[in-house]
């Protein structure tokens, strides 16, 4: 646990001074809704419409992100520096998986207010979204940590990492959509959708605690 | 490889059997006529597709697990095939659709969809592993992703069926109440030929990989680089003796 | 791929414990290491006793760092027996990490952590309560008190050798692993930190050094890799003649 700590400070830590990764999702972001309103020629969303420029605007800005969460370990020797301890593997893991987590919700404290300004007319609907994507984001952050782990040893690494990542998201972000997307929710279907995305969160938390070992050893 | 040639044997057998059943058998379809008749294709050929990447995540644990390097090419050509069948699944598919809403490809029927989502992650296994120059890491990695798309599919195929709607003809259970007798033999018979086909494939594969192992050994052997052999054969790697002046240094 | 032979090592072990002589530091038995179709490490062989030291030489290629790492338990061995410090490589190599300091070619240090985060970081991965005593101490031995507070992209070569130095020793390991220590150092840099790094009671180390003559002429036991990976030499440092190492450098004794 201290050691997913210390990984974790550490890493918020060099974020904080580099800059690397946080801004250029939120600039992306911005621009990217700017796309959309030339796009679909279209100056106010709703309902479907809205959730979907909202979670693939999300998803695509969050690539930045998971591209590099792992660059600098493997650059600057972190990688050698964090095996020689006596330290669980899985820490690594977890650690950048929360920090995947801290910039995508940091994403999200920004770039949603800026979506409700250009687009959505009335934002009593937003509330209900921030647990939504809270458990959106955890699932983003378990996948998108595994898949950069292995992309990131390869030679292709900026290709690699959307390849892998999107269709694995797309169950997510299909399961997400429609709880974004609801004004006024039936109660049932709404446990239906969290439940599938928090399944979706659980798999694939287990999946990288199994075989992350794995993707470290040499 | 034993059996090879009986398992052929068996699946040209179920194979031509299944195709005789289809065409002179099994009922015609009164809405969507013949070309209906290509789901007894489409379907076991996504059924063998989806549970051979089941397999392949299967044969990867265990490469994970042992490190014989045997599961990780049982593991690749599983997923081979089934990405071949997969191709073969999308094309089916698309004209099924066609023949049965007009469209070359349609966004109501979750299985096709979510059966397109999981052919685009598969397809990213070879880019995956021809990134990767290591040789032992490529392997491990795979191993590793075929994990984690195996643990994907059948989340997947939850999560797209929920979004779709269930408004298009699903053969499974028509108006009348279910398929009939005839359609079932004739379905069983097709997914047991296509079944058998896939494992033929993958035995085929399998045997070509292993020959040409054998025979890169070969050839390394008689160009005489000293390359010690693994744990089952004792034998010592042919080293050059030190110079004779520091065999009287030595004392070990 | 087998990672060991069938040799079972625990004999020797067990044969040590009823001499009444604990396990040695460090135990090879035909160590062979490839990657892919390259061979790096041969039937490597040797015995390392606790609190002995060793020097590694050969020339580029000979598979020295492949050899240190596979000690430090960063790679796993391709087949032979290893035990570091006790430990079965690569199955029990949780047991040794921990007590195991490095030094590679890379410092090991993030860049855009100052010099005293880095080192921390590190206290923190190892479980050190209350590190700051220690690592002031260490700045202040390698004469780096007043840079402790700069980003470790900022230092010179020299600088980070000698902050990765403090990396290494900061949770005083029993085994130090050393690879050219000295490089980018210059003479006062190496003097300081010669006696964090020595060996002694209750730290073995293996050096690996392209200067022979200063390894060879500090004792212990020597290690003489070829090309391809194969133990030319392996005995006490005083068996080693000057000129044979030099001709192993050279190529000439393969």
């Amino acid at each position: 646990m201290r050691a997913l700590g210390a990984i974790l400070v550490k890493d918020l830590r060099v974020e904080l001074r580099t800059l690397e990764s946080v801004p250029g999702m939120v600039l992306f972001a911005v621009t990217t809704f700017v796309i959309f309103r030339f796009g679909l020629d279209r100056t106010s969303l709703d309902g479907s419409l809205a959730a979907g420029v909202l979670l693939a605007t999300v998803l695509f800005a969050a690539i930045l992100a998971v591209n590099r969460i792992f660059v600098a370990e493997r650059d600057q020797g972190g990688l050698d520096a964090i095996r020689l301890a006596p330290v669980d593997a899985n820490a690594l893991l977890a650690a950048k998986v929360a920090a995947l987590v801290v910039y995508l919700v940091i994403l999200e404290a920004i770039a949603v207010p800026i979506f409700a300004v250009f687009f959505l007319d009335e934002w009593s609907a937003l509330a209900p979204l921030a647990l939504v994507l809270l458990l959106a984001d955890l699932g983003l952050a378990a996948t998108g940590a595994l898949v950069s782990s292995l992309a990131t040893g390869s030679r292709a690494r900026d290709l690699l990492v959307p390849l892998v990542l999107l269709p694995l998201i797309v169950a997510a972000a299909a399961a997400a959509e429609p709880l974004l997307a609801a004004g006024a929710p039936e109660y049932d279907e709404v446990a239906t959708w969290l439940a599938v995305l928090g399944l979706y969160d659980v798999v694939f938390l287990l999946v990288g605690y199994g075989v992350f070992d794995f993707v470290l050893e040499d | 490889m034993r059996g090879l040639r009986t398992l052929s044997a068996a699946t040209v057998a179920t194979v031509v059997a299944g195709f005789a059943l289809v065409f002179f058998y099994a009922p015609l379809d009164a809405d969507q006529g013949f070309i209906q008749k290509i789901f007894y294709l489409h379907v076991p050929l996504a059924i063998a597709a989806l549970v051979g990447f089941m397999v392949a995540a299967v044969h990867a644990i265990r490469h994970l697990r042992t490190n014989d390097p045997v599961h990780d090419a049982r593991s690749y050509v599983s997923i081979h095939i089934s990405v071949i069948f997969g191709v073969a699944v999308l094309v089916t598919g698309s004209i099924w659709a066609r023949a049965s809403w007009g469209k070359w490809w349609v966004w109501d029927e979750p299985t096709l969809v979510s059966f397109l989502i999981v052919f685009l992650l598969y397809a990213t296994y070879y880019p995956l592993r021809y990134a990767i120059e290591d040789r032992d890491r490529q392997a491990r990695y795979a191993s590793v992703f075929a994990i984690t798309a195996g643990a994907f599919v059948p989340l997947n195929f939850l999560a797209v069926r929920l979004a779709e709607s269930l408004l298009h003809p699903r053969v499974f259970a028509t108006a009348e109440g279910g398929m009939p007798g005839s359609m079932w033999l004739t379905f069983g018979v097709s997914l047991l030929g296509i079944g058998l086909l896939w494992l033929t494939l993958v035995r085929f594969e399998l045997v070509a990989k292993d020959t040409s192992a054998q025979l890169s050994r070969l050839r390394r052997a008689l160009e005489g680089s000293p390359r010690p052999v693994p744990a089952g054969g004792e034998s010592r790697p042919s080293t050059p003796q030190p110079a004779p002046d520091l065999q009287a240094n030595r004392a070990v | 791929m087998a990672t060991s032979t069938k040799r079972d090592n625990g004999v020797a072990e067990v044969h040590d414990a009823q001499q009444g002589r604990e396990p040695p530091a460090i135990r090879l038995a035909g160590l062979w290491r490839e990657f892919g179709e390259r061979i790096a490490l041969q039937d490597v062989s040797l015995e390392l006793a606790h609190g002995d030291s060793l020097v590694v030489i050969g020339p580029n290629g000979s598979g020295k760092t492949t050899l240190l790492r596979v000690l430090a338990t960063l790679l796993r061995p391709s087949g032979g027996d290893v035990a570091v410090l006790g430990a079965r490589l690569p199955r029990e190599a949780w047991r040794a990490r921990g007590r195991i300091g490095y030094v590679g070619h890379e410092p090991l240090l993030y860049r855009d952590l100052t010099v005293s985060e880095n080192l921390r970081f590190h206290a923190t991965l190892y479980g050190i309560q209350a590190p700051e005593r220690r690592i002031d101490e260490l700045l202040e031995r390698v004469g780096m008190s007043r840079r402790a507070g700069e980003l470790t992209r900022n230092l010179s070569a020299g600088m980070a050798q000698r902050a990765a130095v403090c990396r290494a020793v900061l949770h005083e390991p029993e085994l130090l692993l050393l690879d050219e220590p000295s490089a980018h150092l210059d003479p006062e840099a190496s003097e300081l930190i010669a006696p964090l790094i020595a060996a002694g009671a209750g730290r073995t180390c293996v050096t690996v050094t392209h200067d022979f003559r200063a390894g060879l002429a500090a004792g212990g036991r020597a290690l003489a890799l070829g090309h391809g990976g194969w133990a030319v030499y392996s005995g006490p440092a005083e068996g080693l003649s000057a000129s044979d190492a030099e001709a192993i450098y050279r190529g000439a004794l393969r």
